[in-house]
C-alpha cells in the first residue's frame, strides 16, 4: 500500500532522513518508534505530501506522492502531532467543513458525520467551540477529522500524547478496529502501546532505520521492547 | 473537474469568511472603519456644504492602509502557529485553490465593510444633488485598491508565523506601494524614474478611477498587481519545508 524508496531529506546541511526504505502492506498497523528528532515526523510529513523529499520516492497505492499528490492525498487521513483544529469553530462546524472539503456529497456528509461522532465519542461536545475542549477531546476531534473520508491509509503522529490512561486505551482500541481493514502508520513513545496494537515495528534513529520486526520477535531478541529501544537508539 | 475546482474554493471561502464573523475581529473592524470613516467625512462635510464624496475617497486609501493588513495578518500566520496549515496543505487541494479562497474571503469581508458605508452616499443624495459617477468610481476603485492591499498583505502573512510581524510588515509594504507615486515623493526623485514610479504607485490609479474615469489601463494595473502577489504567495507556499 505504501512503499518508501531511498527517502532522504536535508534541511540545508542537516541530514534528517538518511536513505530510508520500507513498505507497509494493506491492513497492516505499523508502529514507528524512535527518540525525539529521529525523523518520524519528517517521514510522515513526506508521505502526506506536506513536504517534498530531497531525494527518493514515496509510492501510495502505486502512485508517486510527489507527482500525483492530489490523488494520494485523497486516500490518506492524517493526524499531525499538533492537532490541526480551527479554535473558533464549533465541533460540528469543523466536522462539516472537513466532510465538505473532502468532497463528500450531501447524504454522505450527514451519514459520515453521524458515524464519526459515534466512533470518536463526540456527542457531548458537538456544540462547543473547539477552544474550550480538553486535551482528550481535541485529540478525538483530530482523529475524527482524519477518518472522515474513510481513507485507505491513516497516518497518526503521536495520537496518544497527553491523554490519560483511559483515553489511551480508547484510542488504541480505535486504531485496532480501523486497522483491520485499513493501513495505519502511527508513531509513539509509549512502548507498551506498540506491543498492544502493532503488527510490525520500525525503530529509527538519526534518520536511519535501526531495527524492525514483529513486536514479539523484538521482545524475544532483546528481552523486552524497552531494551530493544535502548539498545538500538544508543 | 472545473466545477469541482470552483466548488472546493467556495467551501474554503465560506469557512474563511465565517471565521471573521466567529471572532470579534469582524465587529471591531467594521465598527472602527465606520466610526473613523464617517467622523472624518462629516467633520468637514457641513463646512464645505457640497454633496460630493470626494473627501471621503481622498482619505479612504489611508484607512484601508491600516485596516487591510489587519484583515490579512492572520490568514497564513495563524495557520502556521496553530498547526492547521498541515491539515490545509495535506487536503486534496491545490495551493492556488487555497490562496484564491483566502484572497476572495478577505476581499468579500472588505466589501461587506464597504457596504455599510453606503449610508453616506444615500444621506448625501437626500441632502443635495449627488453626482453618481464619481461615487460609483470611488467604490470600484476602493475595491481594486483594497484588493491590491489584501493580495500584498496575504503574501506577507505567508512569510511569517507571527501575526504582529505580518501586520507591521504588511502595513509598511502597503504604505510603500501606495506612496511611491505620490507627488511629494516624486518631487525628490530622479527625473528618469518619475514616470515609472507614477505608474507603480497604487494611489495614482485609484485617483483616476475615483474621479469617475474608468480606464482599462488602471484596471489592468490593479489586476496584474493582485495576480503578481497571489502568484508569489503560491511560490512561497510551494517552498514549504525547503528551509
Amino acid at each position: 500500500m505504501i512503499e518508501i524508496k531511498n527517502l532522504t531529506k536535508k534541511f540545508g546541511q542537516v541530514l534528517v532522513l538518511d536513505n530510508i526504505s520500507f513498505s507497509v502492506a494493506k491492513g497492516e498497523i505499523l508502529g514507528f518508534l524512535g527518540p525525539n528528532g529521529a525523523g518520524k515526523t519528517t517521514t510522515m510529513k513526506i508521505i502526506t505530501s506536506f513536504w517534498t523529499p530531497t531525494s527518493g520516492q514515496v509510492l501510495v497505492g502505486g502512485l508517486d506522492a510527489d507527482e500525483n499528490s492530489l490523488a494520494t492525498r485523497k486516500v490518506i487521513g492524517y493526524l499531525p502531532e499538533t492537532v490541526p483544529l480551527y479554535e473558533e469553530m464549533r465541533v460540528f462546524e469543523y466536522l462539516k467543513f472537513i466532510a465538505e472539503i473532502r468532497g463528500l456529497n450531501k447524504q454522505e456528509i450527514k451519514d459520515r458525520i453521524k458515524q464519526v461522532i459515534l466512533i470518536c465519542g463526540l456527542k457531548k461536545v458537538l456544540r462547543q467551540p473547539i477552544e474550550e475542549l480538553s486535551k482528550g477531546y481535541r485529540q478525538r476531534v483530530g482523529l475524527a477529522q482524519a477518518i472522515m473520508h474513510e481513507p485507505d491509509i491513516l497516518i497518526l503522529d503521536e495520537p496518544t500524547t497527553g491523554l490519560d490512561p483511559n483515553q489511551i486505551v480508547e484510542i488504541r482500541d480505535l486504531i485496532k478496529t480501523i486497522g483491520r481493514e485499513k493501513t495505519v502508520i502511527f508513531s509513539t513513545h509509549i512502548l507498551s502501546e506498540v506491543s498492544a496494537t502493532c503488527d510490525r515495528v520500525i525503530i529509527i534513529n538519526n534518520g536511519k532505520i535501526v531495527g524492525q520486526g514483529v513486536p514479539a520477535e523484538l521482545i524475544e531478541k532483546y528481552g523486552g521492547l524497552e531494551q530493544a529501544f535502548r539498545e538500538l537508539t544508543k | 473537474m472545473k466545477k469541482d475546482y470552483l466548488k472546493i474554493i467556495f467551501i474554503l471561502f465560506k469557512k474563511e469568511l465565517m471565521s471573521y464573523f466567529n471572532s470579534p475581529i469582524a465587529y471591531v473592524f467594521i465598527g472602527v472603519f465606520l466610526v473613523v470613516g464617517n467622523w472624518l467625512f462629516f467633520n468637514t462635510f457641513f463646512l464645505a456644504a457640497q454633496a460630493s464624496m470626494r473627501n471621503y475617497f481622498a482619505f479612504l486609501p489611508w484607512i484601508f492602509l491600516f485596516l487591510s493588513p489587519a484583515i490579512t495578518m492572520r490568514l497564513w500566520a495563524e495557520e502556521k502557529k496553530s498547526g492547521t496549515i498541515e491539515l490545509l496543505l495535506t487536503l486534496p487541494l491545490t495551493d492556488w485553490q487555497v490562496i484564491l479562497a483566502k484572497f476572495f474571503s478577505a476581499l468579500a469581508f472588505l466589501s461587506i465593510s464597504l457596504l455599510f458605508s453606503l449610508t453616506i452616499p444615500v444621506s448625501l443624495a437626500f441632502l443635495g444633488n449627488l453626482d453618481l459617477g464619481p461615487v460609483f468610481g470611488g467604490y470600484l476603485g476602493a475595491l481594486f485598491l483594497g484588493g491590491s492591499y489584501l493580495a500584498l498583505g496575504l503574501f506577507i502573512s505567508s512569510l511569517t508565523k507571527n501575526q504582529i510581524i505580518a501586520f507591521i510588515l504588511g502595513l509598511a509594504a502597503c504604505f510603500a506601494a501606495f506612496i511611491i507615486g505620490a507627488d511629494f515623493v516624486l518631487a525628490g526623485s530622479p527625473q528618469d524614474l518619475i514616470p515609472l514610479m507614477k505608474f507603480i504607485g497604487l494611489g495614482n490609479h485609484f485617483n483616476n478611477i475615483a474621479r469617475g474615469v474608468i480606464d482599462t489601463k488602471d484596471i489592468v494595473y490593479y489586476l496584474s498587481f493582485i495576480f503578481l502577489f497571489l502568484w508569489l504567495n503560491v511560490r512561497v507556499v510551494e517552498r514549504r519545508g525547503w528551509k
